[in-house]
């Protein structure tokens, strides 16, 4: 069983969302990849992610994670603008594996629209979604 | 569902991630694939390989046979367990496989062809065996593992019994000894020294357990491809296939020429491209952050490539491929990766051998 912090919301292509403070349309998110996702794509060993400044929308390609055997895009589930990236993944690709939740995360985004309107997953509904998948 | 080898059950007990490979269940990894791969290089890993085809080859006229449809010539081979390299070729000079040839005796061939081109290798091996009345017998009798790395040899040869102990101990490299239903072969896909074990089917399961239980890690397909790239071995449907012949193949070493009379499949066609060929395979060594994957496209100048494989190399730090390319290419080229063009240098593979990273970053 992967773990699926309770504090957290998901995405159907396995990225977390957490908010950090406020509300949009300044309030900021950060973002990553489920312990399911890190598992199912391997040792990680090249990461690549948006420098700030950058605007996203919401469902746009703005990370790349590849492990040894192939490479995956990350989608930002929100809209609004990049803050930061994780520049310690460059360095340490394998910090995703080991704490997708933590050290792992992706970057982080100045949210311009409300979190509710997002099409996010409660960590029950996305642990059903996984068994659904599996299934 | 696909085809499972006999060790199936127990990869999934201990902890596989199972994929497909040529329509067979294997293990990709069992928890972490770099780490198995660092296993191999210093120290002891292994891999079912029991999806590769093993065909006996038996009659009086198998060396003539093989000196017809291989590409390298079994005639080099005139100590008994000797094994060699070769191509086996359309007319045209396009690589039906490449294989392992053992020579057992005068008259036994064994042959170790891969998993994804086993019923086409069988049936053009059938069809050019009957004109030498060479009797072709596929195995489905035998597992196959293969143990290697620094230490492979010392931890294997404990599980076999004192008097195969000594034989298998003494074995050159690439050769071979049959011990009753056992096949001991110092050969492998990894560039590090071990064992090809064949044995029965049925014995399999108690081996790799023992093997375990001497501390060889159990490694999966993921590992086995990130090990024969960086030793700069070519992997079937990638760096050759039907459609690509030896010599754009960096496989010319393995096709022989001389003797002169000697008519093997393929062998006008490659006259004819001997000195001609316009490409050729090369390794890459990327400059900069990223991973190189087969198809990404190689700029060199004005001329362009392609990478046949290419992955991350996890005792380099570094990502490594083999692309063709022009033979006229300069060693500095581009590659482009998801639309932007990165840096990478032309080497000569192997990348990794014993150990030892032979190429500098």
């Amino acid at each position: 069983m992967s773990n699926i912090p309770s504090d957290l919301r998901y995405t159907k292509s396995h990225e977390w969302v957490r908010r950090q403070h406020g509300e949009a349309p300044n309030g900021t998110v950060e973002i990553g990849i489920s312990d399911h996702a890190q598992s199912a794509l391997g040792d990680l060993v090249f990461v690549e992610v948006p420098e700030a400044g950058r605007a996203v929308r919401a469902g746009e390609a703005c990370a790349v994670v590849e492990s040894v055997k192939a490479a995956s895009d990350v989608y930002s589930p929100v809209s609004g603008k990049v803050i930061a990236g994780n520049a310690a993944l460059a360095s340490q690709p394998e910090l995703l594996n080991q704490d997708p939740y933590g050290a792992g995360w992706l970057f982080r985004v100045q949210t311009n629209s409300p979190l509710e309107e997002a099409a996010l997953m409660s960590a029950a509904d996305y642990a059903n979604y996984l068994a659904d998948e599996a299934g | 569902m696909g085809l499972k080898t006999a060790l199936h059950d127990t990869h999934i007990l201990q902890g596989a991630k199972i994929v497909d490979f040529g329509g067979w269940e294997m293990p990709l990894h069992y928890g972490s694939q770099i780490e198995e791969h660092h296993a191999v290089r210093r120290d002891a890993g292994m891999f079912d390989v029991s999806h590769m085809g093993v065909i006996d080859l038996t009659g009086d006229r198998v060396r003539d046979f093989l000196r017809r449809v291989l590409a390298n010539d079994v005639g080099r081979l005139t100590i008994p367990g000797k094994a060699l390299y070769s191509c086996m070729l359309l007319p045209g000079g396009g690589v039906i496989d490449d294989l392992i040839v053992y020579f057992i005796s005068d008259t036994w061939f064994r042959v170790v062809v891969n998993a994804g081109t086993r019923d086409k290798d069988l049936a053009w091996i059938r069809r050019h065996a009957a004109d030498f009345a060479v009797t072709v017998a596929l195995h489905q009798d035998l597992a196959m593992i293969a143990i290697q790395g620094p230490n492979a040899r010392e931890k294997t040869l404990p599980l076999l019994a004192p008097p195969q102990r000594v034989s298998a101990r003494e074995l050159p490299p690439f050769c071979a000894a049959a011990f009753d239903s056992w096949f001991v072969a110092r050969t492998g896909y990894t560039g590090e020294d071990g064992f090809e074990v064949m044995l029965p089917a049925d014995e399999a399961a108690k081996t790799w357990n023992a093997l375990r239980a001497q501390g060889i890690q159990p490694a999966g397909l993921g590992a086995r491809d990130t090990l024969r790239l960086e030793a700069g071995m070519n992997l079937y449907g990638n760096d050759m296939d039907e459609h690509h012949h030896p010599l754009e193949s960096g496989l010319a070493w393995t096709v022989a020429f001389e003797p002169g009379d000697r008519d093997f499949i393929g062998r006008q066609a490659l006259e004819n491209l001997r000195g001609a060929a316009a490409d050729q395979l090369v390794g890459l060594i990327l400059e900069e952050r990223g991973v190189l994957r087969s198809h990404q496209k190689v700029a060199a100048g004005l001329l362009t490539g392609e990478v046949t494989s290419g992955t991350f190399s996890p005792t380099m730090n570094r990502s490594i491929a083999l692309a063709r390319v022009p033979r006229t290419a300069a060693l500095g080229v581009q590659v482009e990766i998801r639309g932007k063009m990165h840096a990478a240098r032309i080497v000569k593979p192997p990348f990794v051998r014993h150990g030892k990273v032979l190429i500098p970053v």
